[in-house]
């Protein structure tokens, strides 16, 4: 691991003003940071602590919506009281990640700035990682792609300085990403805030360039509009076991149901992209239908739409398809229901 | 950096080893006293040899300077490198050796130590960043710090004894710290996947499949998993173990 100094940020001004210096990460619950700082993968020459920063808040604004403050630990945030009966979705989500002990220490700024999971990108050994040193092409593509993505990754070939086929790895943001949030930050500049949907890049051209955060900018808060599904929402997550995994595929579902129509629909899927994949196309072909099997699976054609498989996970995309109809009819079926049917 | 000598037996016990190994056939060429000098010398070669920290382009100065950690109610000012894990202040420098290193990246649970009560991975939690916290390592969880006296042991450390819930060991202690911080979860109504899943929102019973779940952050390599979940189980229900 580098050397690096440690600074403990005691004021928001503070914190932005040391993360702003050349070289400098912030330092929130580590359990991403300090593993890759590990593999030698982060190389920060400072870290910034912000666990001392009063952003640990849930609150209900004047319009009921609800801003999380960045630091409010995963754990705390799935069984919170404005959280668990009224985003029952983001609560499955967040139980579904992880482990009970990363939860814990695990912040809600920090799982919107996880890196890949693509062992190509935590594995210094190989040399090929346009995410890690850009330009040096793409292992993934030849390699053992198994985890990675179907849906909107570049892939000019395994030399090309802009290939990337890595997914995110995040269960919180892909039901975030259905909920229509929104992501408050701090930065040199100001305050201002990114659409859930803008915060997080596809690889494009610049596979390194992962968010749409500025140098010194740091996250504040995540605001979920007004709860709109609370009584329909399924967190699906396929994954090779059955706990503390990284998913495959994973579906976030809310519906709204009224006189046994949808009213509205919010779905993402996680797995399968560089960031929650939504396309609002399918959350409108939803509107208007009773919720019906037919119904879901042409939702599911519209979300996989161009889907792209390698060697090794082509059984995504129908693995997908699949998940997005079971979760959305187990959403349909009512939230406190209980889903395993 | 470990110091050999926090580890060394008396050398009275030493020579009863040696001898008693003699006796069956077995002689070191190397004793271990010279062998603990010489591999704490060769890791600490390995220290500052580390080519990265060397190569680096531009690499901040060492930082090193004193913390003060709480760890099992007593403050322990310690001289620390930025870079050490609370796990390595545990272990290497407290000689609380009783929290292990198994993968070291968070995946394994053996680190488990609660921080202000609650269970983290202290493979991945900065020794300077826990500074001003409570930790409590599986050493301080016994009413007496006697490991001999295992008549005050913490319920948990009981029921893994009663229930036989390990084999080599190496992954009890974070099992344990873990089990104890999962069963006051379940008491305060904190939620799983599983009771989240199931409906069971209100109060969920401390089911098998619940305690699998709540439990899922330590991997047992020996497979030790159904007296794991039994000694959970009896602490949960408030049996006695």
């Amino acid at each position: 691991m580098n050397s690096f100094s440690y600074e403990r940020a005691t004021a928001l001004e503070q914190a932005v003003r040391a993360g702003s210096a050349v070289g400098a990460k912030f330092l929130a619950g580590g359990t991403n940071l300090v593993d890759l700082m590990k593999y030698g993968v982060e190389k920060p020459t400072t870290l910034v602590d912000i666990n001392h920063l009063e952003l640990a808040q849930v609150t209900t604004n004047p319009d009921g919506s609800t801003r999380i403050g960045a630091m409010v630990r995963n754990s705390d945030l799935a069984d919170h009281t404005l959280i668990k009966p009224r985003y029952p979705l983001l609560s499955q989500a967040l139980l579904s990640g992880a482990s009970p002990q990363l939860r814990n220490m695990a912040t809600t700024g920090g799982n919107l700035l996880q890196r890949t999971r693509c062992y190509y990108f935590s594995d210094v050994s190989f040399s090929a990682c346009n995410k890690r040193t850009p330009g040096s092409g793409c292992a993934a593509i030849q390699g053992y792609n198994r985890i990675h993505a179907i849906l909107g990754q570049t892939d000019k070939g395994p030399k090309s300085g802009e290939s990337c086929i890595a997914t995110h790895p995040s269960d919180m943001c892909v039901a975030m990403a259905a909920l229509g949030a929104s992501v408050e930050v701090e930065g040199p500049k100001g305050k201002r805030t990114i659409a859930f949907s803008e915060f997080h890049r596809l690889p494009g051209s610049t596979p390194w360039v992962e968010t749409a955060l500025r140098p010194g900018e740091l996250i504040v808060a995540v605001t979920l509009p007004p709860a709109r599904f609370s009584r329909n929402a399924y967190y699906l997550k396929a994954r090779d076991r059955n706990s503390y995994a990284f998913a495959l595929i994973s579906v976030a579902a809310g519906l709204e149901i009224a006189s046994g129509k949808i009213a509205s629909a919010g779905l993402a899927l996680g797995g399968v992209a560089l960031k929650p994949w939504r396309v609002t196309e399918a959350e409108t072909a939803l509107q208007g239908k009773a919720p019906t099997p037919e119904g879901f699976r042409q939702a599911a054609e519209i979300l996989l739409h161009g889907a792209h498989g390698y060697e090794h996970n082509s059984f995504k995309i129908e693995l997908a398809k699949q998940s997005v109809v079971r979760a959305l009819t187990l959403a349909s079926r009512g939230t406190t229901e209980g889903g395993e049917a | 950096m470990t110091d050999p000598s926090l580890n060394e037996p008396e050398p009275k016990e030493f020579e009863q080893e040696e001898r008693e190994l003699e006796k069956h056939g077995l002689h070191f060429e190397l004793n271990r006293r010279t062998f603990m000098q010489t591999a704490g010398a060769f890791s600490a070669a390995m220290a500052f040899g580390l080519p990265e920290t060397a190569s680096a382009k531009a690499p901040a100065a060492a930082m090193v300077r004193t913390v003060t950690l709480s760890v099992n109610g007593s403050p322990r000012p310690l001289s620390l490198d930025s870079r050490t894990s609370l796990l390595d202040a545990l272990r290497e420098h407290l000689d609380l050796t009783g929290s292990k290193k198994g993968c070291d990246h968070g995946q394994c649970g053996a680190c488990t130590v609660l921080v202000n009560g609650r269970r983290v991975n202290s493979c991945l939690t900065l020794a300077f960043a826990a500074e001003g916290a409570e930790i409590t390592t599986i050493e301080g969880l016994a009413k007496t710090a006697d490991p001999k006296d295992i008549g005050e042991l913490h319920p948990m450390q009981a029921a893994f004894l009663e229930h036989d819930g390990y084999q080599c060991g190496y992954c009890t202690p974070g099992q344990i710290c873990s089990a104890v911080a999962a069963v006051e979860e379940y008491k305060r109504g904190a939620l799983s996947i599983v009771s989240l899943h199931t409906g069971k929102v209100d109060h969920p019973e401390m089911t098998d499949d619940e305690i699998r779940e709540r439990m899922s952050g330590n991997i047992c390599r020996c497979g030790a998993y159904p007296n794991i979940v039994a000694a959970v189980r009896t602490v949960a229900r408030g049996e006695s173990a």
